[in-house]
Protein backbone atom coordinates (compact mmCIF):
# COMPACT_ATOMS: atom_id res chain seq x y z
CA UNK A 1 0.00 0.00 0.00
CA UNK A 2 3.03 2.70 -1.01
CA UNK A 3 1.88 5.51 -2.40
CA UNK A 4 3.80 7.66 -4.94
CA UNK A 5 5.33 10.75 -3.32
CA UNK A 6 3.11 13.53 -2.83
CA UNK A 7 2.44 16.03 -5.75
CA UNK A 8 4.05 19.16 -4.84
CA UNK A 9 0.58 21.24 -4.57
CA UNK A 10 2.98 24.97 -4.93
CA UNK A 11 5.76 25.89 -7.08
CA UNK A 12 8.69 25.74 -5.12
CA UNK A 13 9.99 29.28 -4.63
CA UNK A 14 11.70 30.88 -1.81
CA UNK A 15 10.52 34.06 0.24
CA UNK A 16 11.98 35.89 2.96
CA UNK A 17 9.35 35.46 5.65
CA UNK A 18 9.54 36.90 9.31
CA UNK A 19 8.84 34.58 12.29
CA UNK A 20 7.23 36.26 15.17
CA UNK A 21 5.67 35.12 18.31
CA UNK A 22 1.75 35.90 19.73
CA UNK A 23 1.19 34.48 22.96
CA UNK A 24 3.95 32.08 22.37
CA UNK A 25 2.95 30.90 18.96
CA UNK A 26 4.74 30.81 16.22
CA UNK A 27 3.60 32.22 12.80
CA UNK A 28 5.24 33.31 9.59
CA UNK A 29 4.50 36.76 7.90
CA UNK A 30 6.03 37.38 3.94
CA UNK A 31 8.69 40.64 4.93
CA UNK A 32 7.43 41.88 1.97
CA UNK A 33 4.01 42.56 3.39
CA UNK A 34 5.48 44.46 6.48
CA UNK A 35 5.61 47.62 5.65
CA UNK A 36 6.87 49.07 9.56
CA UNK A 37 7.93 47.26 12.24
CA UNK A 38 7.35 50.06 15.53
CA UNK A 39 7.27 49.31 19.24
CA UNK A 40 4.09 49.30 20.91
CA UNK A 41 5.53 52.63 23.21
CA UNK A 42 6.22 54.62 19.80
CA UNK A 43 2.72 54.65 18.58
CA UNK A 44 1.06 55.17 21.66
CA UNK A 45 0.94 58.74 21.30
CA UNK A 46 -0.70 58.83 18.08
CA UNK A 47 -2.83 56.07 19.23
CA UNK A 48 -6.82 56.96 19.87
CA UNK A 49 -9.23 54.51 21.50
CA UNK A 50 -12.03 52.41 19.35
CA UNK A 51 -14.62 50.33 20.47
CA UNK A 52 -16.94 48.61 17.66
CA UNK A 53 -19.78 46.45 19.30
CA UNK A 54 -18.58 42.87 19.28
CA UNK A 55 -15.39 43.38 17.76
CA UNK A 56 -12.77 43.17 20.74
CA UNK A 57 -9.60 42.57 18.63
CA UNK A 58 -9.38 46.43 17.77
CA UNK A 59 -9.35 48.80 20.74
CA UNK A 60 -7.27 51.32 19.38
CA UNK A 61 -5.97 53.31 15.62
CA UNK A 62 -3.60 54.87 14.81
CA UNK A 63 -2.85 57.32 11.98
CA UNK A 64 0.03 56.42 9.37
CA UNK A 65 0.02 59.06 6.39
CA UNK A 66 -3.08 59.48 5.36
CA UNK A 67 -4.23 55.95 6.37
CA UNK A 68 -5.79 55.14 9.55
CA UNK A 69 -5.01 51.61 10.48
CA UNK A 70 -6.60 49.32 12.85
CA UNK A 71 -4.42 48.11 15.99
CA UNK A 72 -5.88 44.25 15.53
CA UNK A 73 -4.34 42.23 18.84
CA UNK A 74 -3.07 39.26 17.49
CA UNK A 75 -3.70 36.85 20.00
CA UNK A 76 -7.55 37.65 20.58
CA UNK A 77 -7.60 37.33 16.69
CA UNK A 78 -6.11 34.17 17.16
CA UNK A 79 -8.14 32.91 20.42
CA UNK A 80 -4.82 32.98 22.00
CA UNK A 81 -4.28 33.64 25.44
CA UNK A 82 -3.74 37.37 25.93
CA UNK A 83 -0.93 38.99 26.02
CA UNK A 84 0.41 42.68 26.70
CA UNK A 85 1.99 42.83 22.85
CA UNK A 86 4.99 44.40 22.40
CA UNK A 87 5.44 45.30 18.72
CA UNK A 88 3.33 46.43 16.11
CA UNK A 89 3.77 44.97 12.76
CA UNK A 90 2.61 47.99 9.96
CA UNK A 91 0.77 45.72 6.96
CA UNK A 92 1.43 46.95 3.72
CA UNK A 93 -2.11 47.11 1.15
CA UNK A 94 -3.97 46.37 4.16
CA UNK A 95 -5.94 48.69 7.04
CA UNK A 96 -4.06 45.84 9.70
CA UNK A 97 -1.36 47.03 12.42
CA UNK A 98 -0.71 43.99 13.82
CA UNK A 99 -0.23 43.86 17.45
CA UNK A 100 2.40 40.95 18.37
CA UNK A 101 5.20 39.94 20.98
CA UNK A 102 8.08 39.84 19.27
CA UNK A 103 10.37 38.54 16.49
CA UNK A 104 11.80 35.24 16.29
CA UNK A 105 13.85 35.83 13.30
CA UNK A 106 13.87 36.46 9.72
CA UNK A 107 14.57 33.48 7.36
CA UNK A 108 13.81 31.86 3.99
CA UNK A 109 10.63 30.24 3.37
CA UNK A 110 11.24 27.31 0.45
CA UNK A 111 7.86 26.08 0.33
CA UNK A 112 4.58 27.17 1.46
CA UNK A 113 2.16 24.30 1.21
CA UNK A 114 -1.32 24.77 1.06
CA UNK A 115 -3.67 24.65 4.14
CA UNK A 116 -5.10 20.71 4.04
CA UNK A 117 -8.95 21.00 3.08
CA UNK A 118 -9.56 19.28 6.04
CA UNK A 119 -8.88 22.72 8.13
CA UNK A 120 -12.20 23.98 6.81
CA UNK A 121 -13.16 27.39 8.57
CA UNK A 122 -11.99 30.71 9.40
CA UNK A 123 -8.11 29.64 9.58
CA UNK A 124 -8.40 29.41 5.38
CA UNK A 125 -8.80 33.35 5.39
CA UNK A 126 -6.06 33.61 8.51
CA UNK A 127 -3.35 31.57 6.50
CA UNK A 128 -1.90 31.71 3.02
CA UNK A 129 -0.36 28.20 3.96
CA UNK A 130 1.86 26.54 6.40
CA UNK A 131 5.42 25.64 5.48
CA UNK A 132 7.96 23.51 7.50
CA UNK A 133 10.95 24.74 9.36
CA UNK A 134 13.58 23.31 11.13
CA UNK A 135 11.55 20.14 12.10
CA UNK A 136 8.37 22.41 12.83
CA UNK A 137 5.80 23.60 10.75
CA UNK A 138 4.58 27.42 10.98
CA UNK A 139 1.34 29.14 9.80
CA UNK A 140 2.04 31.66 7.30
CA UNK A 141 -0.43 34.40 7.82
CA UNK A 142 -2.39 36.39 5.10
CA UNK A 143 -1.96 39.90 5.86
CA UNK A 144 -5.46 40.52 4.27
CA UNK A 145 -7.33 37.85 7.16
CA UNK A 146 -6.77 40.30 10.26
CA UNK A 147 -9.85 41.68 8.98
CA UNK A 148 -12.85 41.27 6.68
CA UNK A 149 -14.27 43.71 4.43
CA UNK A 150 -17.32 43.86 7.30
CA UNK A 151 -15.18 44.70 10.20
CA UNK A 152 -13.36 47.62 8.47
CA UNK A 153 -16.90 48.73 8.02
CA UNK A 154 -17.63 48.01 11.15
CA UNK A 155 -15.03 50.09 12.63
CA UNK A 156 -15.15 52.87 9.93
CA UNK A 157 -18.65 53.28 11.95
CA UNK A 158 -17.25 53.30 15.54
CA UNK A 159 -14.63 55.70 14.44
CA UNK A 160 -15.18 58.93 15.98
CA UNK A 161 -15.23 62.19 13.28
CA UNK A 162 -11.27 62.96 11.95
CA UNK A 163 -9.51 64.54 14.74
CA UNK A 164 -7.60 67.90 13.08
CA UNK A 165 -3.70 66.91 12.59
CA UNK A 166 -2.67 69.18 15.71
CA UNK A 167 -5.54 66.78 18.32
CA UNK A 168 -3.60 63.83 17.03
CA UNK A 169 -0.43 65.03 18.48
CA UNK A 170 -2.22 65.49 21.47
CA UNK A 171 -4.68 62.49 21.52
CA UNK A 172 -2.10 60.32 23.68
CA UNK A 173 -4.25 57.94 25.39
CA UNK A 174 -1.61 55.80 26.98
CA UNK A 175 -0.11 52.71 25.87
CA UNK A 176 -1.92 50.44 23.33
CA UNK A 177 -1.48 47.01 25.32
CA UNK A 178 -3.02 48.56 28.36
CA UNK A 179 -6.68 48.79 26.81
CA UNK A 180 -6.50 45.91 24.94
CA UNK A 181 -6.50 43.60 27.72
CA UNK B 1 -34.94 -4.56 7.01
CA UNK B 2 -33.40 -3.35 3.55
CA UNK B 3 -32.09 -6.45 1.59
CA UNK B 4 -28.20 -5.76 0.66
CA UNK B 5 -26.30 -6.36 -2.52
CA UNK B 6 -22.94 -8.55 -2.34
CA UNK B 7 -20.31 -5.99 -3.90
CA UNK B 8 -17.76 -9.09 -3.93
CA UNK B 9 -14.49 -9.66 -2.07
CA UNK B 10 -12.62 -6.60 -1.45
CA UNK B 11 -9.00 -5.86 0.84
CA UNK B 12 -10.26 -3.91 4.11
CA UNK B 13 -8.12 -2.64 6.86
CA UNK B 14 -9.54 -3.21 10.41
CA UNK B 15 -8.86 -0.69 12.66
CA UNK B 16 -9.56 -0.40 16.67
CA UNK B 17 -11.01 2.66 18.80
CA UNK B 18 -10.96 1.98 21.98
CA UNK B 19 -12.66 -1.46 22.24
CA UNK B 20 -14.62 -1.28 18.86
CA UNK B 21 -12.99 -2.60 15.37
CA UNK B 22 -14.11 -0.25 11.84
CA UNK B 23 -13.27 -1.05 8.93
CA UNK B 24 -11.82 1.22 5.83
CA UNK B 25 -11.47 -0.22 2.34
CA UNK B 26 -7.73 -0.76 2.07
CA UNK B 27 -7.47 1.56 -1.22
CA UNK B 28 -8.45 4.34 0.86
CA UNK B 29 -5.18 4.07 3.38
CA UNK B 30 -1.76 5.10 2.54
CA UNK B 31 -0.07 4.22 5.95
CA UNK B 32 0.11 3.40 9.27
CA UNK B 33 2.66 5.26 11.06
CA UNK B 34 3.71 5.37 14.54
CA UNK B 35 2.47 8.56 16.59
CA UNK B 36 4.73 11.63 16.14
CA UNK B 37 5.28 15.13 17.05
CA UNK B 38 2.14 17.07 16.30
CA UNK B 39 2.18 20.85 15.73
CA UNK B 40 -0.53 22.91 16.66
CA UNK B 41 -1.47 26.49 15.37
CA UNK B 42 -4.63 28.08 15.82
CA UNK B 43 -7.54 27.18 13.76
CA UNK B 44 -11.83 27.02 14.09
CA UNK B 45 -12.21 23.41 12.96
CA UNK B 46 -12.72 21.39 15.98
CA UNK B 47 -12.12 17.99 14.89
CA UNK B 48 -8.69 18.63 13.51
CA UNK B 49 -6.29 18.45 16.43
CA UNK B 50 -3.44 19.57 14.35
CA UNK B 51 -1.01 18.48 11.77
CA UNK B 52 1.96 15.71 11.10
CA UNK B 53 4.83 16.15 9.06
CA UNK B 54 4.90 13.15 6.81
CA UNK B 55 7.22 12.23 3.75
CA UNK B 56 7.24 15.98 3.18
CA UNK B 57 3.46 16.10 3.22
CA UNK B 58 1.78 18.21 6.32
CA UNK B 59 -1.06 15.94 7.25
CA UNK B 60 -4.09 17.20 9.04
CA UNK B 61 -5.22 14.81 12.33
CA UNK B 62 -8.47 14.03 12.83
CA UNK B 63 -9.60 12.31 15.92
CA UNK B 64 -12.74 10.68 14.84
CA UNK B 65 -13.09 8.17 17.92
CA UNK B 66 -15.41 11.07 19.56
CA UNK B 67 -17.95 10.69 16.73
CA UNK B 68 -17.83 6.65 16.44
CA UNK B 69 -17.38 5.65 20.09
CA UNK B 70 -18.54 8.62 21.82
CA UNK B 71 -14.76 9.73 23.55
CA UNK B 72 -11.49 10.97 22.58
CA UNK B 73 -9.10 8.76 22.96
CA UNK B 74 -6.54 8.34 25.86
CA UNK B 75 -3.88 6.57 24.34
CA UNK B 76 -3.25 6.16 20.47
CA UNK B 77 -0.69 3.20 19.24
CA UNK B 78 -0.57 4.33 15.50
CA UNK B 79 -2.09 7.26 12.76
CA UNK B 80 -3.79 5.33 9.88
CA UNK B 81 -3.37 7.81 7.13
CA UNK B 82 -6.11 7.64 5.29
CA UNK B 83 -6.83 9.09 1.58
CA UNK B 84 -9.81 11.75 1.54
CA UNK B 85 -11.57 13.07 -1.53
CA UNK B 86 -12.38 16.65 -1.97
CA UNK B 87 -14.14 16.93 -5.29
CA UNK B 88 -11.35 15.72 -7.49
CA UNK B 89 -8.75 16.08 -5.57
CA UNK B 90 -7.66 14.58 -2.57
CA UNK B 91 -5.38 14.58 0.77
CA UNK B 92 -4.25 12.83 3.22
CA UNK B 93 -5.78 12.25 6.52
CA UNK B 94 -4.35 10.84 10.29
CA UNK B 95 -6.46 9.06 12.18
CA UNK B 96 -5.79 7.92 15.38
CA UNK B 97 -6.33 4.71 16.17
CA UNK B 98 -5.83 2.62 19.63
CA UNK B 99 -4.22 -1.00 18.16
CA UNK B 100 -2.76 -2.90 15.64
CA UNK B 101 -4.68 -2.50 12.22
CA UNK B 102 -4.91 -5.93 10.14
CA UNK B 103 -5.21 -6.46 6.86
CA UNK B 104 -8.63 -8.77 5.68
CA UNK B 105 -10.62 -9.74 2.60
CA UNK B 106 -14.13 -9.73 3.03
CA UNK B 107 -17.28 -9.19 1.14
CA UNK B 108 -18.75 -5.99 1.79
CA UNK B 109 -22.95 -5.04 2.26
CA UNK B 110 -23.32 -1.68 1.29
CA UNK B 111 -25.38 0.56 3.55
CA UNK B 112 -28.57 0.82 4.06
CA UNK B 113 -30.91 4.16 4.10
CA UNK B 114 -30.93 4.36 7.80
CA UNK B 115 -27.22 3.57 8.41
CA UNK B 116 -25.39 7.14 9.21
CA UNK B 117 -23.55 9.04 6.30
CA UNK B 118 -20.10 8.16 7.76
CA UNK B 119 -21.17 4.33 6.79
CA UNK B 120 -20.53 3.30 3.46
CA UNK B 121 -21.15 -0.27 4.31
CA UNK B 122 -21.05 -3.55 6.79
CA UNK B 123 -18.51 -6.60 6.89
CA UNK B 124 -18.92 -9.88 8.63
CA UNK B 125 -15.54 -10.89 10.20
CA UNK B 126 -14.53 -13.40 13.32
CA UNK B 127 -18.51 -12.96 13.95
CA UNK B 128 -18.79 -9.48 14.01
CA UNK B 129 -20.39 -7.28 11.65
CA UNK B 130 -18.25 -4.32 11.11
CA UNK B 131 -19.12 -0.58 10.07
CA UNK B 132 -16.80 0.21 6.79
CA UNK B 133 -16.38 4.16 7.18
CA UNK B 134 -17.04 6.49 5.06
CA UNK B 135 -13.61 9.08 5.35
CA UNK B 136 -15.15 11.50 3.13
CA UNK B 137 -18.10 12.02 5.15
CA UNK B 138 -16.36 10.98 8.90
CA UNK B 139 -13.59 13.86 8.34
CA UNK B 140 -14.58 17.89 8.09
CA UNK B 141 -13.87 19.76 4.59
CA UNK B 142 -15.26 22.10 2.60
CA UNK B 143 -18.98 23.20 2.78
CA UNK B 144 -18.95 20.16 5.63
CA UNK B 145 -20.66 20.22 8.91
CA UNK B 146 -19.44 18.94 11.89
CA UNK B 147 -20.91 15.52 11.60
CA UNK B 148 -23.25 14.33 14.62
CA UNK B 149 -22.07 11.70 16.82
CA UNK B 150 -22.88 8.68 15.88
CA UNK B 151 -25.73 6.88 18.22
CA UNK B 152 -24.54 3.79 19.94
CA UNK B 153 -27.10 1.75 18.26
CA UNK B 154 -25.67 2.34 14.92
CA UNK B 155 -22.49 1.54 16.42
CA UNK B 156 -20.86 -2.12 14.93
CA UNK B 157 -23.28 -5.05 16.32
CA UNK B 158 -22.31 -7.82 16.99
CA UNK B 159 -23.59 -10.89 14.99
Amino acid sequence: MRFPPAAKTTAPHTEQIILFRVSGQLFAVSSGSVQEVRSVDSLAGSATEISAPGLKKVRHIVRRGDKTLFVVNGALHFGLPLTSGLLVFVLRRTRTALLIDGIEKMTTMTRLQALPQAFCNEERNWYRGVTALDQNVVPVVRPEGFLTSEEITLLERSMAPAPLASEIAESSTGPIHDAAE
Amino acid sequence: MTPRNDLGAQSFVLLRLGDRRFAMVAEQIAELVAPSRVFRFPHRTETVEGVILRRGRIVPVCDVADQLIGKSLLTRRFYLIAVRNYGAKSEWVALPVTGECELISADMSPAGESDAAHVSGWISHEGDVIEVLNIDSLTPGPGATTPARVPLALQEATS
